[in-house]
Protein backbone atom coordinates (compact mmCIF):
# COMPACT_ATOMS: atom_id res chain seq x y z
CA UNK A 1 0.00 0.00 0.00
CA UNK A 2 1.11 3.64 -1.06
CA UNK A 3 1.17 5.73 2.12
CA UNK A 4 2.68 9.66 2.76
CA UNK A 5 3.04 11.57 5.72
CA UNK A 6 4.80 14.54 6.88
CA UNK A 7 7.86 13.54 8.88
CA UNK A 8 9.58 16.39 10.39
CA UNK A 9 8.08 19.03 8.30
CA UNK A 10 9.44 17.11 4.64
CA UNK A 11 7.17 14.68 2.60
CA UNK A 12 7.76 11.28 2.81
CA UNK A 13 6.22 8.14 0.93
CA UNK A 14 6.73 4.90 0.76
CA UNK A 15 5.02 1.32 -0.22
CA UNK A 16 4.46 -0.93 2.53
CA UNK A 17 2.40 -4.13 3.92
CA UNK A 18 -0.42 -2.82 6.27
CA UNK A 19 1.52 -4.75 8.67
CA UNK A 20 4.15 -2.32 8.89
CA UNK A 21 4.31 -0.39 12.27
CA UNK A 22 4.78 3.23 12.23
CA UNK A 23 8.30 2.50 14.02
CA UNK A 24 9.90 0.18 11.58
CA UNK A 25 8.33 2.51 8.83
CA UNK A 26 10.56 5.26 10.40
CA UNK A 27 13.59 3.49 11.22
CA UNK A 28 13.65 1.14 8.23
CA UNK A 29 12.17 2.24 5.56
CA UNK A 30 12.87 6.29 6.39
CA UNK A 31 16.48 5.44 7.42
CA UNK A 32 16.05 7.41 10.76
CA UNK A 33 16.84 5.58 14.09
CA UNK A 34 16.52 8.41 16.35
CA UNK A 35 12.98 6.66 17.40
CA UNK A 36 13.85 3.95 19.58
CA UNK A 37 12.32 0.19 19.59
CA UNK A 38 12.53 -0.71 23.86
CA UNK A 39 10.06 -2.97 24.61
CA UNK A 40 8.27 -3.66 21.33
CA UNK A 41 5.09 -4.42 23.54
CA UNK A 42 3.56 -1.04 24.39
CA UNK A 43 4.76 -0.87 28.14
CA UNK A 44 8.02 1.48 27.55
CA UNK A 45 7.94 4.57 25.53
CA UNK A 46 10.89 4.45 24.01
CA UNK A 47 9.35 4.70 20.66
CA UNK A 48 7.12 8.27 21.02
CA UNK A 49 6.52 9.93 18.30
CA UNK A 50 4.39 13.02 17.89
CA UNK A 51 1.24 12.47 15.44
CA UNK A 52 -0.47 15.42 14.90
CA UNK A 53 1.17 16.98 17.56
CA UNK A 54 0.17 13.86 19.90
CA UNK A 55 2.39 12.12 21.36
CA UNK A 56 1.86 8.19 20.82
CA UNK A 57 3.68 4.88 20.50
CA UNK A 58 4.85 4.24 17.57
CA UNK A 59 5.50 0.87 17.68
CA UNK A 60 1.96 -0.04 18.78
CA UNK A 61 0.21 1.81 15.23
CA UNK A 62 0.21 0.86 12.07
CA UNK A 63 2.28 3.39 9.15
CA UNK A 64 -1.00 2.70 7.14
CA UNK A 65 -3.33 4.64 10.19
CA UNK A 66 -1.01 7.43 9.82
CA UNK A 67 -1.15 8.27 6.10
CA UNK A 68 -1.70 11.89 5.35
CA UNK A 69 -0.59 12.98 9.07
CA UNK A 70 1.67 15.04 9.96
CA UNK A 71 4.76 13.08 12.35
CA UNK A 72 7.27 14.50 14.53
CA UNK A 73 10.43 12.49 15.71
CA UNK A 74 13.19 13.68 17.54
CA UNK A 75 15.24 14.67 14.62
CA UNK A 76 12.88 17.08 13.65
CA UNK A 77 13.69 18.66 17.45
CA UNK A 78 16.70 20.72 16.87
CA UNK A 79 16.26 24.34 14.68
CA UNK A 80 18.64 24.02 12.52
CA UNK A 81 22.28 24.40 14.39
CA UNK A 82 21.06 25.93 17.63
CA UNK A 83 19.36 23.07 20.76
CA UNK A 84 16.07 23.27 21.31
CA UNK A 85 14.60 24.51 24.77
CA UNK A 86 14.11 20.90 25.38
CA UNK A 87 17.67 19.80 24.13
CA UNK A 88 19.15 22.58 26.50
CA UNK A 89 17.03 21.24 29.55
CA UNK A 90 18.49 17.68 29.52
CA UNK A 91 22.20 18.87 28.88
CA UNK A 92 22.09 21.12 31.41
CA UNK A 93 20.13 19.13 33.89
CA UNK A 94 21.99 16.19 33.13
CA UNK A 95 18.62 14.73 32.17
CA UNK A 96 19.77 11.53 30.62
CA UNK A 97 22.72 8.74 31.04
CA UNK A 98 22.49 6.07 28.81
CA UNK A 99 19.92 7.59 26.22
CA UNK A 100 17.55 5.23 25.13
CA UNK A 101 14.72 6.75 26.85
CA UNK A 102 15.71 10.34 25.86
CA UNK A 103 14.23 11.05 22.22
CA UNK A 104 10.67 10.05 23.47
CA UNK A 105 11.41 11.79 26.82
CA UNK A 106 12.13 14.75 25.05
CA UNK A 107 9.07 14.49 22.52
CA UNK A 108 6.79 14.10 25.72
CA UNK A 109 8.64 17.32 27.07
CA UNK A 110 7.96 19.58 24.18
CA UNK A 111 4.65 18.71 23.94
CA UNK A 112 3.46 19.17 27.28
CA UNK A 113 5.13 22.83 27.18
CA UNK A 114 3.30 23.78 23.94
CA UNK A 115 0.39 22.85 25.96
CA UNK A 116 0.77 23.75 29.65
CA UNK A 117 4.00 26.32 29.53
CA UNK A 118 4.50 25.92 32.96
CA UNK A 119 4.07 22.43 34.13
CA UNK A 120 4.63 21.73 37.93
CA UNK A 121 6.60 18.54 38.85
CA UNK A 122 3.48 16.36 39.63
CA UNK A 123 2.59 17.72 35.95
CA UNK A 124 5.21 16.62 34.32
CA UNK A 125 5.10 12.91 36.30
CA UNK A 126 1.60 12.08 34.69
CA UNK A 127 3.20 13.21 31.35
CA UNK A 128 6.14 11.09 31.52
CA UNK A 129 3.87 8.02 33.02
CA UNK A 130 4.47 6.20 29.79
CA UNK A 131 8.44 6.48 29.77
CA UNK A 132 10.38 4.39 31.46
CA UNK A 133 14.06 5.42 32.23
CA UNK A 134 16.63 2.87 33.90
CA UNK A 135 18.95 5.07 34.89
CA UNK A 136 18.02 8.41 35.85
CA UNK A 137 15.46 7.54 38.73
CA UNK A 138 13.59 10.64 36.53
CA UNK A 139 14.40 13.26 39.02
CA UNK A 140 17.20 14.84 36.19
CA UNK A 141 14.45 14.39 33.75
CA UNK A 142 11.68 16.09 35.41
CA UNK A 143 14.29 19.18 36.21
CA UNK A 144 14.79 19.14 32.73
CA UNK A 145 11.69 19.91 31.41
CA UNK A 146 11.40 22.57 33.76
CA UNK A 147 14.63 24.22 32.67
CA UNK A 148 13.29 23.65 29.23
CA UNK A 149 9.70 25.18 30.06
CA UNK A 150 10.90 28.09 31.85
CA UNK A 151 13.92 29.38 28.35
CA UNK A 152 10.63 28.27 26.55
CA UNK A 153 8.73 31.00 28.30
CA UNK A 154 11.92 33.56 28.60
CA UNK A 155 12.40 33.00 24.91
CA UNK A 156 8.30 33.77 24.21
CA UNK A 157 8.93 37.21 26.22
CA UNK A 158 12.05 38.23 24.58
CA UNK A 159 13.34 36.39 21.50
CA UNK A 160 16.65 36.91 21.02
CA UNK A 161 18.30 37.53 24.72
CA UNK A 162 16.91 33.87 25.62
CA UNK A 163 18.27 32.23 22.48
CA UNK A 164 21.44 33.88 23.16
CA UNK A 165 21.63 31.96 26.81
CA UNK A 166 20.13 29.43 25.71
CA UNK A 167 23.21 28.24 23.16
CA UNK A 168 26.24 28.96 25.99
CA UNK B 1 7.81 -8.51 16.37
CA UNK B 2 5.22 -7.83 13.78
CA UNK B 3 1.85 -9.09 13.24
CA UNK B 4 0.57 -11.84 10.36
CA UNK B 5 -0.39 -10.37 6.85
CA UNK B 6 -3.40 -8.95 6.36
CA UNK B 7 -5.69 -6.51 3.99
CA UNK B 8 -6.42 -3.11 5.25
CA UNK B 9 -9.22 -0.76 4.35
CA UNK B 10 -9.81 2.88 5.94
CA UNK B 11 -13.43 3.60 4.52
CA UNK B 12 -14.59 6.85 4.60
CA UNK B 13 -17.63 6.35 5.32
CA UNK B 14 -19.68 4.37 7.79
CA UNK B 15 -22.06 2.72 4.88
CA UNK B 16 -18.35 1.81 3.07
CA UNK B 17 -17.30 -0.09 6.67
CA UNK B 18 -20.57 -1.53 7.09
CA UNK B 19 -20.38 -3.16 3.34
CA UNK B 20 -17.12 -4.41 4.19
CA UNK B 21 -17.52 -6.13 7.28
CA UNK B 22 -20.96 -7.44 5.81
CA UNK B 23 -18.73 -8.79 2.91
CA UNK B 24 -16.23 -10.08 5.07
CA UNK B 25 -17.91 -11.55 8.38
CA UNK B 26 -16.08 -13.21 10.45
CA UNK B 27 -12.68 -12.59 9.01
CA UNK B 28 -12.74 -8.98 9.40
CA UNK B 29 -11.94 -6.96 12.60
CA UNK B 30 -12.67 -3.46 13.71
CA UNK B 31 -9.97 -1.21 14.24
CA UNK B 32 -10.61 2.13 16.31
CA UNK B 33 -7.39 3.40 18.28
CA UNK B 34 -5.98 0.24 17.83
CA UNK B 35 -4.30 0.29 21.38
CA UNK B 36 -5.54 -3.46 22.16
CA UNK B 37 -5.66 -4.54 18.49
CA UNK B 38 -2.26 -3.93 17.64
CA UNK B 39 -0.54 -5.57 20.67
CA UNK B 40 -2.47 -8.54 19.74
CA UNK B 41 -1.90 -8.95 16.44
CA UNK B 42 1.63 -8.45 17.35
CA UNK B 43 1.40 -11.50 19.56
CA UNK B 44 -0.68 -13.21 17.23
CA UNK B 45 -3.31 -13.51 19.27
CA UNK B 46 -5.51 -12.24 16.51
CA UNK B 47 -4.95 -12.97 12.84
CA UNK B 48 -7.87 -11.28 10.68
CA UNK B 49 -8.10 -11.45 7.06
CA UNK B 50 -8.36 -7.78 6.91
CA UNK B 51 -8.70 -5.38 9.19
CA UNK B 52 -11.34 -2.09 8.65
CA UNK B 53 -9.94 1.31 10.60
CA UNK B 54 -12.48 3.00 11.01
CA UNK B 55 -10.41 5.65 12.55
CA UNK B 56 -11.35 8.26 9.76
CA UNK B 57 -14.96 7.87 9.58
CA UNK B 58 -16.78 11.62 10.43
CA UNK B 59 -18.55 12.44 13.41
CA UNK B 60 -18.39 9.51 15.35
CA UNK B 61 -15.59 11.36 18.26
CA UNK B 62 -18.30 13.58 19.70
CA UNK B 63 -19.31 13.54 24.06
CA UNK B 64 -22.48 15.24 23.97
CA UNK B 65 -25.79 15.20 26.18
CA UNK B 66 -28.64 13.96 23.93
CA UNK B 67 -32.20 13.07 24.95
CA UNK B 68 -31.62 12.40 28.69
CA UNK B 69 -28.70 10.76 28.41
CA UNK B 70 -24.36 11.17 27.85
CA UNK B 71 -23.32 10.16 24.22
CA UNK B 72 -20.01 8.89 23.74
CA UNK B 73 -19.19 8.47 20.34
CA UNK B 74 -16.94 5.35 19.02
CA UNK B 75 -14.17 7.08 18.04
CA UNK B 76 -14.14 9.67 21.54
CA UNK B 77 -10.43 8.62 22.77
CA UNK B 78 -9.72 8.71 26.04
CA UNK B 79 -7.49 11.90 26.05
CA UNK B 80 -10.90 13.42 24.82
CA UNK B 81 -12.37 12.69 27.86
CA UNK B 82 -9.87 13.08 30.17
CA UNK B 83 -9.89 17.14 28.35
CA UNK B 84 -13.54 17.45 28.01
CA UNK B 85 -15.12 20.76 29.97
CA UNK B 86 -18.41 19.45 30.76
CA UNK B 87 -17.25 15.78 32.16
CA UNK B 88 -16.32 16.88 35.46
CA UNK B 89 -19.95 18.13 36.51
CA UNK B 90 -21.77 15.68 33.69
CA UNK B 91 -20.26 12.64 34.94
CA UNK B 92 -17.43 13.01 36.97
CA UNK B 93 -16.81 9.16 37.42
CA UNK B 94 -15.65 9.00 33.79
CA UNK B 95 -13.06 11.38 34.58
CA UNK B 96 -11.89 9.80 37.74
CA UNK B 97 -11.53 6.85 35.80
CA UNK B 98 -9.53 7.46 32.75
CA UNK B 99 -6.59 8.65 34.56
CA UNK B 100 -6.16 4.71 35.56
CA UNK B 101 -6.02 3.74 31.55
CA UNK B 102 -3.08 2.85 30.83
CA UNK B 103 -0.54 5.98 30.10
CA UNK B 104 -0.95 8.84 28.26
CA UNK B 105 0.10 8.15 25.13
CA UNK B 106 -2.22 5.49 24.90
CA UNK B 107 -4.73 7.73 26.00
CA UNK B 108 -4.20 9.96 22.83
CA UNK B 109 -5.10 6.76 20.68
CA UNK B 110 -7.27 4.38 22.80
CA UNK B 111 -11.19 4.97 22.29
CA UNK B 112 -13.60 4.05 25.39
CA UNK B 113 -16.10 2.39 23.01
CA UNK B 114 -13.14 -0.01 21.40
CA UNK B 115 -12.03 -0.99 24.89
CA UNK B 116 -15.52 -1.87 25.83
CA UNK B 117 -15.77 -3.85 22.90
CA UNK B 118 -12.22 -5.33 23.48
CA UNK B 119 -14.17 -6.85 26.34
CA UNK B 120 -10.89 -7.54 28.20
CA UNK B 121 -12.27 -8.31 31.83
CA UNK B 122 -9.29 -6.12 33.48
CA UNK B 123 -10.53 -3.25 31.34
CA UNK B 124 -11.71 -0.57 33.29
CA UNK B 125 -14.36 0.94 30.89
CA UNK B 126 -16.88 -2.07 31.12
CA UNK B 127 -17.09 -2.36 35.22
CA UNK B 128 -17.92 1.33 35.09
CA UNK B 129 -20.20 1.31 32.08
CA UNK B 130 -22.11 -1.61 33.82
CA UNK B 131 -21.87 0.71 37.01
CA UNK B 132 -23.43 3.20 35.33
CA UNK B 133 -26.14 1.24 33.15
CA UNK B 134 -25.00 2.29 29.72
CA UNK B 135 -26.38 0.88 26.35
CA UNK B 136 -24.44 -0.11 23.19
CA UNK B 137 -25.37 1.37 19.56
CA UNK B 138 -24.59 -1.00 17.19
CA UNK B 139 -25.03 -0.41 13.51
CA UNK B 140 -25.30 -2.78 10.64
CA UNK B 141 -26.85 -2.99 7.15
CA UNK B 142 -29.71 -3.92 8.37
CA UNK B 143 -30.46 -0.89 11.01
CA UNK B 144 -29.51 -0.17 14.54
CA UNK B 145 -29.84 -2.22 17.35
CA UNK B 146 -29.24 -0.75 21.71
CA UNK B 147 -27.81 -3.62 23.46
CA UNK B 148 -27.56 -3.03 27.54
CA UNK B 149 -24.34 -3.14 28.63
CA UNK B 150 -25.70 -5.88 31.05
CA UNK B 151 -26.02 -8.25 28.24
CA UNK B 152 -23.14 -7.14 26.59
CA UNK B 153 -19.93 -9.43 27.86
CA UNK B 154 -20.10 -13.10 27.09
CA UNK B 155 -16.62 -14.49 27.69
CA UNK B 156 -13.29 -12.81 28.02
CA UNK B 157 -13.00 -10.67 25.01
CA UNK B 158 -16.28 -12.08 23.59
CA UNK B 159 -19.10 -9.10 23.12
CA UNK B 160 -22.72 -9.74 21.93
CA UNK B 161 -21.79 -7.95 18.94
CA UNK B 162 -22.68 -9.47 15.68
CA UNK B 163 -19.86 -9.91 13.12
CA UNK B 164 -21.62 -7.38 10.68
CA UNK B 165 -21.89 -5.03 13.57
CA UNK B 166 -20.22 -1.34 14.71
CA UNK B 167 -20.74 0.52 18.07
CA UNK B 168 -21.18 3.41 16.72
CA UNK B 169 -22.08 5.51 20.33
CA UNK B 170 -22.03 4.41 23.84
CA UNK B 171 -24.88 5.88 25.97
CA UNK B 172 -25.00 6.66 29.35
CA UNK B 173 -28.73 7.51 31.59
CA UNK B 174 -28.20 11.19 32.72
CA UNK B 175 -29.27 10.63 36.54
CA UNK B 176 -32.59 12.03 37.84
CA UNK B 177 -30.87 13.34 41.47
CA UNK B 178 -28.56 13.47 43.10
CA UNK B 179 -25.65 11.15 41.99
CA UNK B 180 -22.24 9.97 42.91
CA UNK B 181 -19.72 7.53 40.95
CA UNK B 182 -16.49 6.43 42.14
CA UNK B 183 -13.74 4.24 40.37
CA UNK B 184 -10.95 2.81 42.68
CA UNK B 185 -8.45 0.51 40.93
CA UNK B 186 -5.62 -1.36 42.67
CA UNK B 187 -2.42 -1.66 40.16
CA UNK B 188 1.33 -2.76 40.53
CA UNK B 189 2.60 0.24 39.00
CA UNK B 190 1.23 3.04 37.16
CA UNK B 191 -0.76 2.45 33.51
CA UNK B 192 -0.69 -1.75 34.93
CA UNK B 193 -4.08 -3.64 34.28
CA UNK B 194 -5.74 -4.20 37.23
CA UNK B 195 -5.27 -6.20 40.01
CA UNK B 196 -8.47 -5.64 41.30
CA UNK B 197 -10.83 -2.35 40.03
CA UNK B 198 -14.37 -1.79 41.76
CA UNK B 199 -17.02 1.08 39.88
CA UNK B 200 -19.57 2.13 41.82
CA UNK B 201 -22.37 4.44 40.88
CA UNK B 202 -25.28 5.75 43.08
CA UNK B 203 -28.76 7.84 42.73
CA UNK B 204 -30.13 9.83 45.94
CA UNK B 205 -34.06 10.54 46.54
CA UNK B 206 -35.50 11.23 49.57
CA UNK B 207 -32.57 10.20 51.67
CA UNK B 208 -32.59 6.43 50.23
CA UNK B 209 -30.59 5.00 47.60
CA UNK B 210 -32.96 5.22 44.63
CA UNK B 211 -30.06 3.14 42.20
CA UNK B 212 -26.84 1.56 42.79
CA UNK B 213 -24.70 0.26 40.21
CA UNK B 214 -21.26 -1.94 40.94
CA UNK B 215 -18.87 -3.26 38.43
CA UNK B 216 -16.25 -5.29 39.04
CA UNK B 217 -12.93 -5.40 37.39
CA UNK B 218 -9.96 -8.30 37.17
CA UNK B 219 -11.98 -11.20 38.74
CA UNK B 220 -14.08 -13.16 36.63
CA UNK B 221 -13.99 -13.88 33.05
CA UNK B 222 -15.62 -10.42 32.06
CA UNK B 223 -16.20 -7.44 33.99
CA UNK B 224 -19.05 -8.72 36.33
CA UNK B 225 -22.19 -6.65 37.49
CA UNK B 226 -22.59 -7.13 41.31
CA UNK B 227 -26.26 -7.72 41.22
CA UNK B 228 -27.06 -8.57 44.78
CA UNK B 229 -24.61 -6.11 46.48
CA UNK B 230 -27.31 -3.42 44.08
CA UNK B 231 -30.67 -4.95 45.25
CA UNK B 232 -28.73 -4.86 49.00
CA UNK B 233 -28.69 -1.29 48.33
CA UNK B 234 -31.86 0.02 46.43
CA UNK B 235 -34.63 1.35 48.31
CA UNK B 236 -32.53 1.95 52.16
CA UNK B 237 -30.99 4.52 53.81
CA UNK B 238 -27.17 4.19 53.08
CA UNK B 239 -26.06 3.35 56.66
CA UNK B 240 -22.67 1.94 57.05
CA UNK B 241 -24.36 -1.60 57.96
CA UNK B 242 -26.07 -1.55 54.38
CA UNK B 243 -22.70 -0.38 53.13
CA UNK B 244 -20.93 -3.13 54.74
CA UNK B 245 -23.53 -5.93 53.58
CA UNK B 246 -22.99 -4.95 49.63
CA UNK B 247 -19.61 -5.10 50.00
CA UNK B 248 -19.99 -8.52 51.27
CA UNK B 249 -22.28 -9.09 48.91
CA UNK B 250 -20.12 -7.95 45.67
CA UNK B 251 -16.82 -9.96 46.89
CA UNK B 252 -18.94 -13.23 46.59
CA UNK B 253 -19.70 -12.01 43.04
CA UNK B 254 -16.02 -11.91 42.28
CA UNK B 255 -14.45 -14.70 40.55
CA UNK B 256 -10.67 -14.20 40.95
CA UNK B 257 -8.28 -16.66 39.82
CA UNK B 258 -4.54 -17.01 41.68
CA UNK B 259 -2.17 -15.23 39.65
CA UNK B 260 1.10 -13.06 39.34
CA UNK B 261 -0.99 -10.00 40.78
CA UNK B 262 -1.91 -11.74 43.64
CA UNK B 263 -4.03 -14.41 45.81
CA UNK B 264 -7.89 -15.02 44.67
CA UNK B 265 -8.80 -14.21 48.76
CA UNK B 266 -6.82 -11.24 48.55
CA UNK B 267 -8.42 -9.84 45.25
CA UNK B 268 -12.08 -11.23 46.77
CA UNK B 269 -10.98 -9.08 50.06
CA UNK B 270 -9.86 -5.83 47.81
CA UNK B 271 -13.61 -6.03 45.94
CA UNK B 272 -15.00 -5.98 49.46
CA UNK B 273 -13.02 -2.73 50.76
CA UNK B 274 -12.97 -0.54 47.38
CA UNK B 275 -16.62 -1.37 47.39
CA UNK B 276 -16.67 0.11 50.90
CA UNK B 277 -14.66 3.11 50.12
CA UNK B 278 -16.16 3.42 46.43
CA UNK B 279 -20.04 3.93 48.05
CA UNK B 280 -18.53 6.01 50.69
CA UNK B 281 -17.06 8.35 48.34
CA UNK B 282 -19.96 8.09 45.88
CA UNK B 283 -22.42 8.52 48.49
CA UNK B 284 -20.21 11.62 49.61
CA UNK B 285 -20.66 13.09 46.13
CA UNK B 286 -24.03 12.54 45.58
CA UNK B 287 -24.90 15.05 49.03
CA UNK B 288 -22.52 17.18 47.62
CA UNK B 289 -24.67 17.61 44.79
CA UNK B 290 -27.98 19.80 44.70
CA UNK B 291 -30.83 17.67 43.28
Amino acid sequence: MKVSMRVNGAEKSGDIEPRVLLVDFIRTNLGMTGTHVGCDTSSCGACTVLVNGDPVKSCTLLAVQVDGSEVKTIEGIAQGAALAPIQVGFHEEHGLQCGFCTPGMMLIGEELISRIPNPTDEQIRWAISGNICRCTGYMNIVKAVQHAAKLTSEAAKAPAAAMAGGAE
Amino acid sequence: MFPAAFDYAAPATLVDALALLKQHGDDAKIMAGGQSLIPMLKLRFAQPGIVVDIGRLPGMAGIARHNGHLSIGALARHVDIERNADLPKLCPILVDTVHWISDPLVRNRGTLAGSVCHADPSGDWGSVMLALGASIVARSQTGERVIAIEDFFKSPFTTALKPDEIVTEVRIPMPSGPSGGAYNKLERKVGDFATVAVAVHVELSGGKIAKAGIGLTAVGPTNIKAIAAEKALVGHEPTEQVIAEAARLASEAAEPKDDIRGTAAYKKDIVRVYVLRGLRTALGRAREVKA
